[in-house]
This record gives structure tokens, C-alpha cells and sequence, in this order.
């Protein structure tokens, strides 16, 4: 990536005059200078950076448009983001800019515990740009290749499968969907990029950390995936290892395409920092007989706004949607689910989950839509909170609207707290009361984290584990 | 020396309201000890504080184990002391296995000073015991990756409880209305397990209505509680005399206490009334 800035084409680009100014120049040790803000000028020096065709450029161009003509939400949590305050684009070499010892101690602290590797302790806090796992997934990456699978990041895919991505870009969430989707499309970064062939089943998760090269996690990355006729594949992103970011704000955009007879499963654990605002859109389309599985597990950040969303646009399609939030002091998780039932015989369900301590707030926002014409569908809503103590919060915002007559819809709700008695009855048999709230919660969340691969769920119930530490008393 | 649990002159409120008024009763391991009396008479109570439950206030008099005060020790701390108490209602814990319970369970108790975080007993070994202990109770092995009591039917609780037990080889065992709510052959199983387990390591205390329960554990004290107070300490007999004929000949014997039994029923009906 060192040798970008040489590399560029520096003749007929009509900004080139600005960036000039900006340091932006071409000798040997030339930098771009990164900088808060956002204007046309910073979107264009974002695509010229990545060398991006026209199109792209483009693209983000009148997305920040849309940006900038739409109001913030009114619902959902307190946004307080100053989008001028905010660095947009640094280039991975700026990320391997930071030291180790820029890394707060609390974040060190959980990596220790976690007992995560040196080198990807690193990784992870964003001191080093790239993890080196080429040699480890070297022989898987060809095996793939060899089926037709594309797997890479997105900016790759941009530069070497520019046809696909141009076609589908923005077709599930087009950036006037919603403010942040206007972001992400204007000044997206990494993120990955997806395509299974007809008939092709891959059996193992693939993840995010499979990508070589690739920019570590970043603030706003674009993720797509189609997943063609009868094909399957399981996508894990991110890792329960806090990620720690100097940035503010992270808006991730993920596309799915899940067609006729697919299946496609997105498994998500995040643990943002807490200064974290974390609003995502992710959006897939499911067509006849397909299913699509969004398991989503948040834990962490200032702000999390979230809702996976399955649209079933043909007869026999599913949606499935199991949700964890984990909401502790200062932390307030508004996440949830929408299922869309746009054509007869769907089938949705939905399970959220969440936990709110020390003064955390979560609540469940979900959206069930059944259209006219949808006869036959059904859909399955269960949201379950638990709250850890007084102070701390839950609620439930169920969006339902139905158009249609014959179908069957089922919302149901329960808040509970952990109890004294359930308390008193495991420590009866040795248990601390912070190994028995922990425990009682680790149980809670077992139906969902027996959906994740084991990895993931040894290291989520450690996270919890880690969390309830010294929560009562 | 034999080790003890020794109640001496306990006085016990529950919300400002006197429950026990002056119990003493000593353990000393490998005996059996009955506790009968009418409903609300304090025994759960007993059993509770001597447990350690939080809600439970003692205004007066000390709980000893081996000579040690115990009294400000919470719940966890007296089970790691080898305290332990079968619940009347075991609470459920959804979501999580009787096996991965009883791991963290048993390898607290039997390194008390184990920090959280460090190594459970390893898996090879724990396995092998619960799977020897659900065989000599006559449990399926299905039982142990089940959730703990969730769905469990009275009597799967109930055997849960002495399974806890089994693998858990406390010093003191309180085993409060363990036969309640199971059928004869039920009882009679719970009874014989309860002996094997037991034996002469432990020292049991049974609270119970029946002489079940004693067919295989024949207590060597039987002790009634009427009024929040032990009114009569016998032996094997004395259990007979109160399962064959009821408590009222022991109210005649003891016409203050029975007053005072009245008066906590008036009340606590007030109470629920009011509520």
C-alpha cells in the first residue's frame, strides 16, 4: 500500500489542484494528509486514493449529497456527532501509525484476559493494519478460488470485479435509505465482498480475517454478499475481542443477495469501545425458498443502532434473525430485527435477547410487515430482556403492520430480573454471587450462542463472564 | 475430635416479624437428626438461615461450625464449608446444564479457595464421577444435559437435589421436605439414596412430615419445632408417635407454645390478607 501515492494517475483529475495543497504530493515519503471533515473534496480524494473508476467516485459523490439533505433520526438514542470533527479516510500505513502504548491499559487489560496472541492483539487494536494470516489460509483461499468463490475486500473487488459490484451496489440499501447509509456510501472503506456461484456449498465459516491484505476493521465498511441459486455460505464478522478505535464513529453498510433455493447465514459478535457510536445497516433480500440467517451478538459502544433486516421477496422464502445486546454503564443498545413479507408462504422469526446492568439501557426495535397479497405467511417475534439491577434498563419498541388477512403473527415479550432466590440457590452450592449472576446470564443467552461456531461461543461466554466481574455488590 | 454444627438459643425475623424464638440443637457428623412440626412452625426457616439466606435476620443467639462462629458467612462461604441445604423448591436456572452446574459447583466446594477464573476439576475426571453417581441413583444420563430444574417434574427435582448432594459430599446436610410432592415409590428411593450417600460421613438433618423418609435413615434425634421453638427432643419413637397421631398431643404438652403457634398464624393471615 506504501507505494499508492506513486502509483496514482495524477493527469485529468479535476481536484488534483486541491489535494496539492493539502500535501497530497507525489515524492517518494509523500503522505496523504489525513484530516477531519467532510465535503466533496475530501469524498473525491477518498476514491482517488483507492484509484476508483469514475462510476465509484461517482457514487459516493451523490451519496454525500443524499447525506447532507437528510435529518438525523428521531428515535433510536441520543446521537451526539459533530460530522465535521471526524476523520473519514486514513490510510492503513496511519493506523500502523499508532503505538502500542497509545492502546488504553482497559483494552490491553481484556485482550490479557481473553489470552489473545501478541501479534493479533495488535491487529485488533488497530496498531497493526494487517494480520498476517496468509500462510494459515493460503490453500483454503485457492480451494475457494478454484470453485469460483470470490472472497475479498471490497476495495479489491471494486478494482478487479467491477461489473458485479457496479450492478448490485446500493440496489438493498441505497444511500437515500437512511442518513447513515448516505455516509457509509460516501466515504466507505474495506469491509467485504462476496459471491458464491450457483450450486456451490461452502462448509466452513468464512471470515472476515481470511482477507489478506485488507484494511483492518474500519469505520465504514461495505460488506456484500450474493449467494446464487442453491448455493451456501456462512459469513463470520468480527471477533469478541474489544475493538478499540481512536475514531468515534463507525457505519458499517452490509448488502445481501440470497437467491432462489440459497442459504446464507451472517454471524456478527462486536465489542466496541466505549465511546463508540455503532450504526449499521444490514439489509439482505431473500427469493423463493432461500433462507437467510442474521445472527447478531453487540456488546459494548456509546451507541448502538442496529436492526438486520430480511425482505422475503418470493414465495417460500425465510428469515431468521437471533439477536444478543449487552447494554452496561453508559452504554445504550438499541437493536433489534425487521422482517419483511412481501410475497405469499414466507416465513419469518426473530429472537432478541438482551441484557441491560450498571445502568446500561437496551431496547428491542423491531419492524413486522406483512404486505397485501402475502396470504399464508408467518411470522414468530420473542424478545426476552433481563435487567441486573435497578438502575438499569429495558424496553420494547414492536413495529407490526399487516396488510393482509390470512397469515399468522405472533409477538411475544418477557422482562425479568435475576432473583434473589436464584441467587441465593447457586451460591447455596459454592458459586460466588458474581460466578452465579454470571452464570444465570451466560444461561439467558445459551440459545443463541449455541448458533455460534464454538470459537466464538467459548469466547462470548468469556466476554460475559468479563463483564459481570465485579457488577454487584 | 467430631466435628459440629451447634444452634444455640437462634432467634430469627423475617421483615421485623419474630419467626424462631430460641432454637439450639446440636450435629455432630455421621448422625441423623429429624425435625418435624404443623406447617409454619419455623423449619424452613431453620433451614434457611442456617444455609446463609439473605433474608433472614438473627437477632439473637449463634450458629457454630466446629467451634467457629459462622453467622456473618454468606451463603457461598457456608457451602464452601461444607454446608449444604436440598431445597423444598429448587429454583431453576434456564439455559444452563446440570453437568457444567455441578462442575463449577464441585470444584468450589472442594477447593474452597479456588478464584474465579482459575481451572475446574478436569472434565475427564468430573464425567466419570457424575456419570458413577447418576448410575448409583438410578438417574438417566440424558439428566445431566439438561438445564438445571427446567421443566423438571417434582420428583426430578427432588432427585436433583440429592444428586447435588452426592457430588457435592457435604459435612452437614439439611434436607428440607425433600419427600414432598413425590409419590411412594418416589420417597422410597429418595430415602434409600439419601442412606447411601449419607452413611456415617454426614450429619443430616431431615425436615419432614413423614416417616418415609426415615425408613432407611432412622434418625438418632427427632426434635419438634411448634411456635419457633424445639418444644421436644426424643428419638426414633417420638417421629412414630407424631406421624401416627399428629402434632396435637404435643400442643397439649406444650399449651404456651401452641399459643403462640396460633398467634403466627393469625397474624401471617392478616398479612397475606392485607397484601
Amino acid at each position: 500500500m506504501a507505494t499508492d501515492l506513486q502509483t496514482m494517475p495524477l493527469d485529468g483529475q479535476d481536484v488534483l489542484g486541491e489535494i496539492q495543497k493539502y500535501d497530497f504530493v507525489t515524492e517518494t515519503h509523500g503522505v496523504f494528509k489525513a484530516r477531519k471533515g467532510l465535503n466533496e473534496q475530501i469524498v473525491c480524494e477518498i476514491s482517488e486514493m483507492k484509484r476508483e473508476p469514475r462510476w465509484m467516485r461517482d457514487f459516493r459523490l451523490k451519496s454525500l449529497k443524499v447525506f447532507e439533505s437528510k435529518p438525523m433520526p428521531r428515535w433510536g438514542g441520543n446521537i451526539g456527532i459533530d460530522f465535521q470533527d471526524i476523520y473519514y479516510y486514513l490510510k492503513p500505513t496511519e493506523h500502523q501509525g499508532k503505538t502500542w502504548d497509545d492502546v488504553p491499559p482497559e483494552i490491553k487489560e481484556t485482550f490479557d484476559k481473553l489470552g489473545i496472541p501478541e501479534a493479533e492483539k495488535k491487529f485488533l487494536a488497530g496498531v497493526k493494519a494487517q494480520f498476517e494470516s496468509e500462510v494459515v489460509y493460503g490453500s483454503l483461499k485457492e480451494d475457494l478460488a478454484q470453485k469460483g468463490v470470490i472472497f475479498t475486500d471490497t476495495d479489491t473487488a471494486v478494482r478487479e470485479h467491477g461489473d458485479l459490484v457496479r450492478e448490485y451496489i446500493g440496489t438493498i440499501i441505497p444511500p437515500e435509505d437512511n442518513k447513515f447509509a448516505a455516509l457509509n456510501s460516501a466515504v466507505w472503506s474495506g469491509g467485504s465482498f462476496i459471491y458464491v456461484p450457483k450450486g456451490v456449498k461452502i462448509e466452513f465459516p468464512l471470515q472476515a480475517y481470511f482477507r489478506i491484505n485488507a484494511e483492518r476493521m474500519g469505520q465504514f465498511e461495505r460488506t456484500m454478499i450474493l449467494v446464487d441459486e442453491g448455493a451456501e455460505v456462512h459469513y463470520v464478522e468480527g471477533c469478541t475481542a474489544p475493538m478499540y478505535s481512536s475514531e468515534s464513529l463507525h457505519s458499517a453498510v452490509v448488502e445481501i443477495i440470497v437467491r432462489r433455493g440459497a442459504r446464507c447465514r451472517y454471524t456478527t459478535i462486536q465489542n466496541w469501545a466505549n465511546n463508540i457510536y455503532n450504526l449499521v445497516t444490514k439489509r439482505a433480500v431473500a427469493y423463493g425458498d432461500a433462507l437467510m440467517e442474521w445472527i447478531d451478538g453487540n456488546l459494548g459502544s456509546r451507541l448502538t443502532m442496529k436492526y438486520p433486516a430480511v425482505y422475503m421477496m418470493e414465495p417460500g422464502a425465510r428469515g431468521e434473525i437471533l439477536s444478543i445486546a449487552f447494554a452496561s454503564k453508559g452504554q445504550h443498545q438499541d437493536a433489534g430485527a425487521k422482517v419483511v413479507h412481501c410475497a405469499p408462504h414466507t416465513k419469518s422469526r426473530i429472537i432478541s435477547k438482551s441484557i441491560s446492568k450498571n445502568g446500561g439501557r437496551s431496547s428491542y426495535r423491531g419492524l413486522c410487515k406483512v404486505q397485501d397479497g402475502a396470504v399464508g405467511s408467518k411470522s414468530n417475534v420473542v424478545c426476552d430482556a433481563l435487567i441486573l439491577d435497578p438502575k438499569s434498563r429495558s424496553d420494547t419498541y414492536p413495529y407490526i403492520e399487516v396488510e393482509e388477512q390470512d397469515v399468522q403473527v405472533e409477538h411475544e415479550a418477557s422482562v425479568s430480573r435475576i432473583g434473589e432466590e436464584q441467587l441465593f440457590y447457586l451460591q447455596s452450592r459454592g458459586l460466588t454471587e458474581a460466578e452465579a449472576s454470571s452464570m444465570i446470564v451466560s444461561g439467558f443467552i445459551e440459545p443463541l450462542v449455541k448458533e455460534l461456531p464454538m470459537e466464538y461461543a467459548v469466547e462470548m461466554n468469556r466476554l460475559i463472564e468479563l463483564q459481570m466481574e465485579g457488577s454487584v455488590g | 475430635m467430631t466435628e459440629t454444627l451447634k444452634i444455640k438459643n437462634l432467634h430469627v425475623a423475617v421483615g421485623g416479624k419474630p419467626i424462631l424464638t430460641g432454637v439450639t440443637m446440636t450435629i455432630r457428623r455421621g448422625e441423623v437428626h429429624a425435625l418435624m412440626g404443623p406447617n409454619g412452625s419455623g423449619k424452613s426457616t431453620l433451614a434457611g438461615v442456617i444455609m446463609g439466606h439473605p433474608n433472614y435476620e438473627v437477632t439473637e443467639g449463634t450458629i457454630e461450625l466446629n467451634g467457629k462462629d459462622i453467622l456473618e458467612w454468606d451463603a457461598t462461604e457456608r457451602a464452601r464449608a461444607g454446608i449444604f441445604m436440598a431445597f423444598q423448591r429448587p429454583m431453576a436456572i434456564p439455559g444452563v446444564k446440570m453437568a457444567d452446574f455441578l462442575r463449577h459447583a464441585t470444584t468450589n466446594v472442594r477447593k474452597p479457595d479456588r478464584k474465579e477464573g482459575e481451572q475446574l476439576i478436569p472434565m475427564r475426571e468430573f464425567r466419570k464421577e457424575l456419570r458413577d453417581k447418576m448410575t448409583q441413583l438410578r438417574m438417566d444420563e440424558e439428566f445431566a444435559r439438561r438445564y438445571v430444574n427446567d421443566g423438571f417434574s417434582g420428583g426430578e427435582m427432588k432427585r436433583a437435589e440429592i444428586l447435588q448432594m452426592a457430588m457435592l459430599r457435604p459435612k452437614f446436610a439439611i434436607l428440607d421436605e425433600t419427600d414432598s410432592g413425590l409419590d411412594v415409590d418416589a420417597v422410597k428411593l429418595a430415602s434409600q439414596s439419601i442412606a447411601e450417600i449419607g452413611g456415617a460421613d454426614m450429619g443430616i438433618l431431615i425436615i419432614t412430615h413423614h416417616d418415609r423418609l426415615l425408613e432407611h435413615n432412622t434418625p438418632d434425634f427427632t426434635h419438634v419445632m411448634l411456635g419457633g421453638r424445639i418444644v421436644e427432643t426424643g428419638g426414633v419413637d417420638l417421629a412414630r408417635e407424631l406421624y401416627t397421631e399428629g402434632y396435637d398431643k404435643v400442643r397439649q404438652r406444650h399449651p404456651e407454645d401452641a399459643a403462640v403457634e396460633k398467634e403466627m398464624a393469625a397474624e401471617k393471615k392478616f398479612v397475606s390478607g392485607v397484601a
